[in-house]
């Protein structure tokens, strides 16, 4: 805005300010009725959903699936998206908030034109769309895709009942020992440094499945204990990673 | 004295022999002590600025936003000051405690913990409306860029209370978030380490974490935020809120008296 738009926004404004009506009690009781429902919300949300506490830390569990609040599930989309591309991570974890962040921050600075209705600011309308379209997509998506941990493949066509249960409880327990930290499986988990378990069935036999499970090569955890442990979810783990063809 | 002579040589009827009433006595104390602090701290006049100016036609209820969040952010100060009255922020199990005595023994302490809960949410809800309104009404164009710039520092600092928030509970679900938090902030380029270092109190998550969250949350952003949205209803005040872009004024026959911004 030049100096003549400033002006003449000055005196168009005080023009309407002066045809207004004093904030004392007008605008005041519009507030204070917006105060009173935005309290009665609040209650009616405590009173409803309360506030719960989860079980106390345990530093030392490898199962327990972060989770944020909602308003930060664009970001942890936004992160789980972004991990197909690992060089791109970093980019999308702080990279593109800071750069969202940044452009609310300036907005007033850029964009200077004296236009102030939606319907002349194409550009604006268009933006701020679809910040809230991306915005309110990736909330959604954040809020209904499991955590990053988890495994979803579609189970193999024809497997008797009890194979199909041994499927799916494989998937959730390669997703709670964590094994896409390193392998790709489908396409879920990291691409390296292990390698892909697509179709390891075809590659490996059970038995070899096992041992390697048992006795792995270095920096992968061995899950001899697993097995010691709990010999069915071993046995679940190796037949589903058999299945995987 | 000219006037009561008007009314004859009779004395005029004198009511201050009569005694006066309790309500009369409260109200006269009252008045005095409202203008003995007013004539010496003189913020009559500044309320009267602040009440009575004048906010231009065509106000609607999407106006009301911005009052809505302050009202928020008092909740959470306000339900927050209860919470911190039994609050202990330590590692080895006295914060999970505290927080299951506060829910299970203190009277009406989940329902105070749930409005803190809940009205964070409600704070953020409404502060992106606000936010919605303000961007696709222009109203952060000239004169109010410096408003616009106050209330986005706001938003950020909401968002850090919601993330140092989150962990105080300590309970599972907060303290795997903030490990993935913490570590996200740990790959920001240049400064990532530094950030990682500076909110966990050192290389390793441990006991000092907690209190630092602690007294981020609880003392470092919330002064902050106070003063900024202090500074924030400074200016709305005195630039005068926007007027809907939809209206043109149209230009007076008689001259206006005060131009006022």
């Amino acid at each position: 805005m030049n100096q003549a738009e400033k002006e003449q926004y000055l005196r168009e404004y005080a023009l309407l300010k002066n045809e207004g009506k004093p904030f004392f009690p007008y605008a005041v009781a519009k507030d204070a009725l917006m105060a009173v429902i935005v309290m009665i919300v609040i209650m009616l949300l405590s009173l409803f959903y309360g506030a719960e506490l989860g079980p106390a830390v345990n530093p030392t569990t490898t199962t327990y699936v972060p989770r944020p609040d909602w308003y930060f599930y664009f970001l942890f989309e936004l992160l789980r998206v972004m991990r197909n591309a690992p060089k791109l991570t970093d980019m999308a974890t702080l990279g593109v908030p800071t750069l969202c962040m940044l452009g609310l921050f300036l907005l007033p600075l850029y964009d200077r034109s004296p236009e102030r209705l939606i319907t002349r600011r194409p550009v604006a309308l268009a933006a701020g769309l679809a910040t809230i379209t991306c915005m309110a997509y990736l909330t959604y998506t954040g809020a209904n895709t499991g955590s990053p941990n988890q495994v979803v493949l579609p189970v193999p066509p024809g497997l008797t009942q009890s194979q199909r249960s041994t499927f799916l409880a494989g998937e959730i327990i390669v997703g709670e020992s964590g094994c896409e930290g390193c392998h790709q499986i489908g396409s879920y988990g990291n691409n390296g440094p292990g390698p892909k378990l697509t179709h390891i069935g075809t590659i490996l036999r059970p038995g070899a499945i096992a041992s390697t499970l048992k006795d792995p090569i270095a920096p992968m955890p061995s899950f001899a204990s697993l097995a010691q442990h709990s010999p069915k979810e071993f046995k679940q783990l190796v037949e589903f990673l058999s299945m995987l063809q | 004295m000219a006037l009561t002579g008007s009314r004859g040589s009779a004395p005029p009827p004198s009511r201050e022999a009569e005694p006066m009433t309790k309500t009369e006595l409260a109200t006269e104390a009252s008045l005095t002590v409202v203008d003995w602090i007013d004539e010496r701290a003189q913020l009559s006049q500044g309320l009267r600025w602040m009440m009575f100016r004048k906010v231009p036609k065509g106000i609607n209820w999407a106006y009301t936003l911005g009052s809505a969040t302050m009202i928020a952010f008092l909740n959470q100060a306000v339900t927050g000051v209860f919470l911190a009255m039994y609050y202990r922020p330590s590692v080895t199990g006295g914060a999970y405690a505290s927080i299951r005595y506060i829910n299970d023994d203190v009277p009406l302490g989940q329902f105070v913990h749930g409005m803190h809960k809940w009205g964070a949410s409600v704070m953020i809800v409404l502060i992106f409306l606000h936010m919605g309104r303000v961007f696709f009404f222009g109203a952060y164009k000239y004169p109010r860029e410096l408003t616009w710039i106050i209330g986005v520092v706001l938003l950020i600092l909401t968002l850090v209370m919601g993330f140092t928030g989150y962990l105080l509970p300590f309970d599972q679900r907060s303290y795997w978030a903030t490990i993935v938090g913490v570590n996200i902030n740990n790959t920001a380029p240049f400064i990532g380490p530094y950030l990682g270092d500076f909110l966990r109190a050192g290389p390793e998550f441990g006991a000092t974490t907690l209190s630092r969250f602690y007294a981020i949350h609880m003392m470092l952003v919330p002064g902050l935020m106070a003063a900024l949205i202090g500074l924030h209803l400074y200016l709305v005040a005195k630039l005068g809120i926007s007027a809907p872009p939809w209206l043109k004024a149209q230009e007076p026959e008689v001259a206006i008296e005060k131009v006022e911004v």
